[in-house]
């Protein structure tokens, strides 16, 4: 692609359809590949094995196989279940995914919403999750699916709580809600004067970004705070009754998710699409951004896994303490530092 | 020098083991990922791994040495043994001796859809009839052809391992298999 063809101004209704696509692959991709480079390679090589290694090259193709095999797989409902809830629960989980991806911009025109409010816009529709896994825990007429589902809305409102107070610390030194805005105030910030890689917000924002990495953790229930799926408990939590095309759905929800919260983590705290000593209004940078960003979500997911593959779960009740005991006092404490210093700079 | 959180040190458990699994080569060569030598389970299908030599497979029959005194059917935990015999006249050993009555077996079947592997059978055996074989590749698409005759049984003999010595001081004598 040329820089020429990059410049050709777009209609309306061809803008709307490319950035359609475009979400689409953007919750598809990151999921896919973070489901292949984490959970089956990653994960086997930290356990000293290989993985998936028969389905096309180095087992690359093991998801188009599972994908086959969940969409033949028999559509079972328990005869007791809310048939419509159940049936609605796993797209009102994958829509919440989507909805969130949709305030993540890519590019300096390669967005899908630029909203003046996007991170309190991301931080709300992140939450309507908690109601499609509720949902699907409730209508199963199981009672692992009714305990899975009531821990995941403990946990999820637990952690909403300090991932939006480790957020405000980034909107205070941003000075704006808006993505696009927090990205340019990151790209155009400067480090003791110094203004070459920019101001990524992980620096003045350390504590931020670790209670944000800990809270994303907890919201996309992985690991060590998977108590709402714990197998060894639950056996499969709020997901206990599901199966086939249905499962499936959960299954890109809880990847995807992950992909969209590393991807605002990323906006948040790592610069975003844009990149040090570049033009942010440049063109080829619509290009250029979705990549950029695709690295970072990479590196964040890559934190994720590592954590999750490493450490065992939680109790519950060290659960709700580390979140209301110490990752919420901290916060604040993080905020009215960063408060003191705005105005004291 | 304050003591490293065990949080912190199990990530760094996990990230070595993964930087040894995909880089195992030492020297000039360990910036070449093969995860195939570094990992260390094996592709099955494709490599076999040679199970320990006393590993519990199959049960063997060396169906010469059965005397059908039905001792393995009977100490079965699952009744997995079906054992039939006939009793036979066979000559006598010496001249001018009485023909000798001996047990001969038609049927001696173990049923591995059945068969918890307990060794019991070839514990129990007294005539030196049933052997431990490690091999392991005896997969049937039908669970009743998972029930092996005799025939089949006394094809594993072949694989039994010979009985490892006892250790030094050993008043026992070393047990031969019999093939």
């Amino acid at each position: 692609m040329t820089a020429s063809a990059l410049a050709i101004e777009l209609a309306y209704w061809q803008q709307t359809t490319l950035r359609t696509l475009g979400v689409l692959v953007a919750v598809l991709l990151p999921a896919g590949t973070l489901v292949y480079v984490f959970l089956f390679k990653m994960m086997s090589f930290m356990q000293s094995r290989l993985g998936p290694m028969e389905a096309g090259p180095y087992g690359s193709m093991q998801l188009l196989a599972e994908v086959g095999k969940w969409i033949q797989k028999e559509d079972i409902v328990p005869w007791r279940a809310d048939r419509k809830l159940f049936a609605m629960a796993p797209y009102i989980v994958v829509a919440s995914v989507f909805l969130v991806l949709a305030g993540v911009p890519f590019g300096p025109d390669a967005w899908f919403t630029n909203l003046d409010v996007g991170i309190f816009y991301i931080l709300a529709v992140s939450s309507i999750s908690v109601l499609g896994i509720l949902i699907a825990g409730w209508s199963s007429a199981n009672k692992y699916s009714l305990l899975g589902g009531l821990r995941a809305a403990g946990q999820l409102i637990a952690y909403e709580l300090p991932m939006v107070l480790a957020v405000v610390g980034v909107v205070i030194q941003a000075g704006t809600l808006n993505m696009q805005g927090i990205v340019a105030a990151q790209a155009e910030g400067e480090i003791f004067g110094n203004g070459l890689i920019g101001n990524p917000f992980i620096f003045t924002q350390c504590i931020g970004f670790f209670i944000f990495l800990v809270a994303m953790q907890a919201e996309l229930t992985q690991t060590p705070f998977d108590m709402p799926i714990a197998e060894s408990e639950l056996v499969s939590g709020y997901m206990t009754e599901y199966s086939g095309m249905r499962f499936l759905l959960f299954f890109i929800a809880e990847f995807a998710s992950a992909g969209a919260f590393a991807a605002v983590a990323a906006t948040l705290f790592l610069g975003g699409w844009a990149l040090p000593g570049v033009d942010l209004d440049a063109n080829y940078m619509n290009v250029v951004g979705p990549i950029v960003v695709l690295v970072k979500i990479m590196f964040i997911s890559f934190l994720v896994f590592w954590v999750r593959f490493t450490y065992p779960r939680f109790r519950e009740d060290q659960l709700q303490q580390l979140a209301w005991k110490i990752l919420i006092p901290l916060s604040l404490v993080n905020i009215l530092a960063t408060m003191a210093l705005k105005v004291a700079f | 020098m304050p003591k490293t959180p065990g949080l912190v040190k199990g990530l760094g458990v996990t990230l070595k083991t993964m930087g040894k699994t995909m880089f195992p080569a030492r020297g000039i060569k360990t910036l070449i990922p093969a995860p195939s030598k570094g990992a260390a389970t094996v592709q099955y299908p494709h490599e076999k791994e040679a199970p320990a030599s006393r590993s519990r497979g199959v049960i063997a029959l060396k169906e010469e040495n059965c005397t059908v005194c039905m001792l393995c059917a009977r100490s079965c935990p699952d009744w997995c043994i079906y054992i039939e015999g006939h009793k036979d006249t066979a000559p006598p050993r010496r001249p001018g001796g009485k023909p000798r009555t001996v047990s001969k077996l038609d049927r001696f079947d173990i049923d591995y859809a059945l068969c918890m592997y307990c060794g019991i059978c070839v514990e129990v055996c007294p005539f030196d009839a049933l052997f431990w074989s490690p091999e392991y590749e005896y997969s049937e698409l039908r669970l009743a052809d998972l029930l092996h005759d005799k025939e089949r049984l006394g094809e594993w003999m072949e694989t039994v391992p010979d009985f490892e010595p006892y250790e030094a001081g050993s008043e026992q004598k070393v047990r031969k298999v019999p093939r």
